[in-house]
């Protein structure tokens, strides 16, 4: 925590594809709330894609490349954090991808120390307690897969979500199983993504819960489109929007006025 | 026993429509689990045993010719005989080989994995020797003509009323939907067998090196009166089972059964060590050893060596959601699920098996609970690593990547492209904030909405902030 | 090649030697002389009357009967009356003269008893456990003249008679008992067994009963 005498902690955000191009909101309510916890934020303009597309096909030149180019982009960056256990996973897979004897190896180990997930970062790393913000309603929480598994994602976002006024928490069954999203499995193998994320869906209707939350914009993409397909009237946003007070816009796959405008 | 691995897709397809199985992988979702979890958390050290078992198996691995020798000079010792076997050929040759000295007509068999792998029971049949398996599962799914779905409860795929009308056509009694009086049905009927047996044939869990021992770890009954009733018991295993000793294979045990079933301990744990002693009232006469090799070995010192230390619990496919839903027999081969993905493709090779290891989302369920901790998704991503090399992948996921790589190696024109595909999705979806069709993404749309962008992305929005504040 | 040599130089190929080193070699020899014993759980390291009080829990747990006897002596009369309750009238002893010695004259118009080895058909069966395994309730027997195997799997009741004394926390004293009892090597067949034979293989539902002895009782004696 900082307080007017310590200089800000100067975080790079990673902003994720899937933000930069679905949700914005997501990315400014990263920077909200770690700007409420006295970081300052930059976005370097040389990030892309984590690379786990490529990482995932087994395309591993590909990934190096980007790793390296990640590297590079948050090079200077006491922390690199971003809103999704799924990218800030895979920069911690970037060590994997360079032999011992190849200096980029002490590099993407470097970056793996400093690579925090926002809720992670906030509760384990910075100790942040100052959720300010106000939502009425049931919610449920989805434990994305690599978020959970990979960076041990579990109470932080509990924890965070308990800090607002109004919100009741409803857990689903097997909140911690795979929605089937799983980046290119999707479209891989359609079928079987839709089983798993039609066990979820019912699962989230089953909580009671209204709106369904998570800290994976994939998990939460998918699951949205499919409660969206059954006609359920569940709400889905990302645990960030909640906890910078930012939901005033519609949630997920859902529209108050034709986006299409906003050109 | 058929390959069926390159049609994964449409085995999971016809999987995911057929109710009756969708109704018996229920069975399998509402136990395992939950048992599982519940003998876990009455073991407080299961965690540091998993280490343990972990770090065990990789001393095992490298110095896997030394406790192979030692574990074959104390068979040899104790009286029995060891028969290496490189591959699925040989072991079955050697098999038959024993059987024919024996002038075999009926074999008992217990559960036994590796059978299925070298594909046995239908070698032995074509050459006039009837295998007649024990395991109730496996006994249903002989009289069905059916195989495994499952590595430890094999007929897992089927419903009582499937079982029912088995044994109503093969044993010519009147139907019961009764489970007790079929399984009563089951072992009245193989009494008869493991009687008639001129050998039998059963696997191993463990091979302990110090003692010269194997070791089998069943429920029924059955692989005990396999071994003890005939003349010759042959145990057909694989080379990375073995173990230094009796303390170390016990850890083991610890694992293996609140892992696979949720028991404390598995009913029957027999050792044996050789043939019938001189004064032994029963207990058979001759005693075998098949190791069978069949790609193992090739494993060592690979990437794919920690596969080596699967100790074949389960527990990866009973908490895998891709296999709850569509079943063991989809994945076409003999070891279905996480841990039959990465082993499926060094057996029978990448080029049939490569919709195996890429049929995960990686979600890491299987690593979580594996005993011996084989990270099976950094090993499932492995094969990906070597169908891409080989440039096995189809030809529209490689242009995808390629074309995607394109711009995510370029900042400026990623923006570009990110910003125009925004707007594209926007000008589709943007009164909805979804879009309900769009072909380029069909295995996306056929099942569920996509949500459209809701504005410029971020980066348009970030920079034109920054432009704000810094007038 | 051997399939033999073919499967030792493709795992020394892979292990990046040819030959292991000396050192290599002691490390292997040291863990087979001196069996470390690997984390043993807490749960059965306590003193030797808890520990009976755990193996009885346990194999209770595992559906086994226990049935404790204040001596010897009164196992002809508690095992007649362990058969009547089953309907049974027939056992077939494990030579052990501990057992065949014991007063079954007393009991004979109740059970008639054979001593050989187990037979297809067979009703019962009484053997004599080497020991107890308090940690998952888990009896140990082994193959010798005196008690044969099929004993152990053959009948629908199987009666065992374990003393106290030899019960023992975890499976590694077990194993050292063992290896008294039988220097140089094992014998033939080690049984473990913990409750009576059983089966899920039919939707996944418990049912006991599936090749092995339905019921098994143990007798407890001081």
């Amino acid at each position: 925590m900082s307080d007017a005498h310590t200089p800000p902690i100067k975080v790079g955000l990673f902003v994720t594809c899937l933000a930069d191009m679905f949700r914005p909101e997501v990315a400014f309510a990263t920077v909200k709330l770690l700007e409420q916890a006295g970081c300052s934020v930059d976005v370097p303009d040389t990030q892309t894609c984590c690379g786990q597309p490529a990482f995932n096909s087994g395309d591993n030149q590909t990934s190096r490349d980007i790793a390296r180019q990640t590297i590079k982009a948050f090079d200077g960056y006491r922390y690199v954090v971003g809103p999704s256990g799924s990218c800030i996973g895979m920069l911690h897979h970037y060590p994997e991808l360079f032999t011992e004897d190849d200096p980029w190896k002490a590099r993407a180990e470097d970056l793996k120390a400093r690579a925090f997930e926002i809720t992670s970062f906030l509760v384990d790393e910075l100790g942040f307690s100052g959720i300010q913000s106000r939502f009425n309603g049931r919610i449920t929480y989805h434990d994305s897969c690599s978020g959970l598994r990979e960076l041990g994602i579990k109470q932080q976002p509990r924890q965070l979500l308990a800090e607002i006024d109004g919100v009741e928490m409803h857990e689903m069954q097997e909140a911690e199983t795979c929605c089937g999203f799983g980046g290119t499995f999707c479209v891989k193998y359609p079928d079987i993504s839709n089983r798993m994320v039609s066990n979820k869906t019912e699962f989230a209707a089953d909580s009671g819960a209204e709106t369904l939350v998570g800290g994976d914009l994939g998990c939460l993409l998918n699951m949205a489109g499919k409660l969206k397909r059954e006609g359920r009237e569940i709400d889905v946003r990302h645990v960030v929007e909640l906890l910078a007070d930012m939901t005033d816009n519609a949630a997920i796959g859902e529209a108050d006025y034709d986006l299409g405008k906003a050109i | 026993m058929q390959i069926k691995s390159p049609e994964f897709k449409q085995s999971a397809r016809i999987a995911l429509q057929d109710e009756n199985l969708q109704k018996a992988l229920g069975n399998l979702k509402a136990g395992f689990p939950g048992k599982r979890a519940a003998a876990v958390a009455r073991m407080p050290e299961f965690e540091e045993l998993r280490d343990q078992a972990r770090d065990l198996k990789n001393h095992i691995l490298e110095h896997l010719d030394l406790y192979l020798e030692e574990f074959e000079a104390r068979v040899v010792e104790n009286g029995g005989q060891v028969h290496w076997c490189r591959t699925s050929e040989d072991a079955r040759k050697t098999i038959l080989q024993i059987c024919r000295e024996q002038d075999a007509k009926t074999v008992t068999k217990g559960k036994s994995m590796v059978t299925e792998e070298i594909n046995l029971n239908e070698y032995l049949e074509e050459n006039g020797v009837r295998p007649v398996e024990t395991d109730l599962g496996e006994y249903i799914l002989q009289l069905r003509g059916d195989h495994p779905s499952h590595i430890i409860a094999p007929a897992i795929h089927l419903n009582l009323e499937d079982v029912s009308e088995a044994f109503h056509e093969h044993h010519k009694r009147p139907k019961s939907d009764d489970p007790a009086e079929l399984m009563a049905e089951a072992r009245e009927m193989l009494r008869k067998q493991f009687v008639a047996a001129d050998v039998g044939i059963t696997g191993a869990n463990f091979l302990v090196a110090e003692t010269g021992s194997t070791i089998i770890v069943t429920n029924e009954g059955n692989g005990d009166l396999t071994q003890t009733l005939p003349k010759t018991h042959i145990v057909v295993s694989s080379i990375e089972k073995v173990v230094p000793t009796l303390e170390d294979m016990s850890l083991f045990l610890r694992l293996l059964a609140r892992s696979a079933t949720g028991q404390e301990y598995s009913v029957y744990n027999t050792l044996s060590s050789g043939n019938r002693r001189p004064d032994d009232q029963d207990g058979p006469e001759n005693f075998h050893v098949v190791l069978v090799d069949n790609g193992r070995s090739d494993m060592v010192g690979t990437q794919f060596q920690e596969m080596l230390r699967c100790i074949r619990c389960s527990a990866c496919m009973n908490h895998c959601p891709v296999y709850g839903s569509v079943g063991g027999h989809s994945y076409g081969w003999v070891y279905p699920g996480p841990m039959g993905s990465v082993l499926t493709p060094q057996m029978i090779g990448i080029e049939k098996a490569g919709l195996l290891p890429n049929a995960s989302t990686f979600c890491g369920k299987c690593e979580e609970v594996c005993p011996v901790r084989i990270p099976l998704p950094k090993l499932m991503r492995h094969w990906r690593e070597k169908e891409f090399e080989k440039h096995l992948s189809p030809k529209a996921v490689r242009w995808g990547l390629g074309g995607w790589a394109f711009f995510a190696k370029r900042p400026g024109l990623y923006r570009l492209m990110s910003a125009s595909a925004s707007r594209f999705m926007r000008l589709l979806g943007g009164k909805k904030g979804k879009v309900s069709s769009l072909p380029m993404a069909a295995g996306w749309t056929d099942h569920r909405d996509m949500p459209v962008p809701t504005g410029k992305t971020f980066m348009q929005q970030w920079k034109a902030r920054q432009k704000q504040e810094s007038k | 090649m051997s399939s033999r040599a073919e499967i030792f130089a493709n795992i020394r190929r892979g292990l990046r030697r040819s030959e292991a080193t000396d050192a290599q070699r002691e490390a292997v020899r040291e863990r087979l002389q001196s069996h470390p014993r690997n984390r043993i759980p807490a749960r059965s390291q306590h003193d030797h009357p808890a520990q009976v009080e755990l193996f009885v829990r346990m194999a209770e747990e595992a559906a086994a009967e226990i049935v404790e006897l204040d001596s010897l002596e009164q196992l002809p009369t508690a095992a007649a009356d362990a058969l009547e309750q089953k309907g049974q009238s027939e056992l077939v002893l494990a030579s052990d003269p501990t057992l065949t010695e014991l007063g079954w004259a007393a009991v004979r118009t109740r059970v008639e008893c054979h001593q050989r080895t187990g037979q297809v058909g067979d009703e019962a069966s009484l053997t004599l456990a080497f020991a107890g395994i308090a940690e998952t309730g888990t009896l140990m027997l082994y193959s010798r003249p005196e008690s044969p195997t099929t004993l152990n799997f053959l009948p629908d009741t199987h009666l065992v008679v374990l003393s106290k004394q030899d019960i023992v926390g975890p499976y590694e004293d077990a194993w050292d008992r063992l290896r008294e009892a039988s220097p140089g090597r094992l014998p033939r067949t080690v049984n473990m067994i913990t409750g009576p034979s059983r089966s899920a293989d039919i939707e996944q539902k418990l049912q006991m009963g599936a090749h092995g002895p339905r019921q098994l009782v143990i007798f407890l004696i001081p």
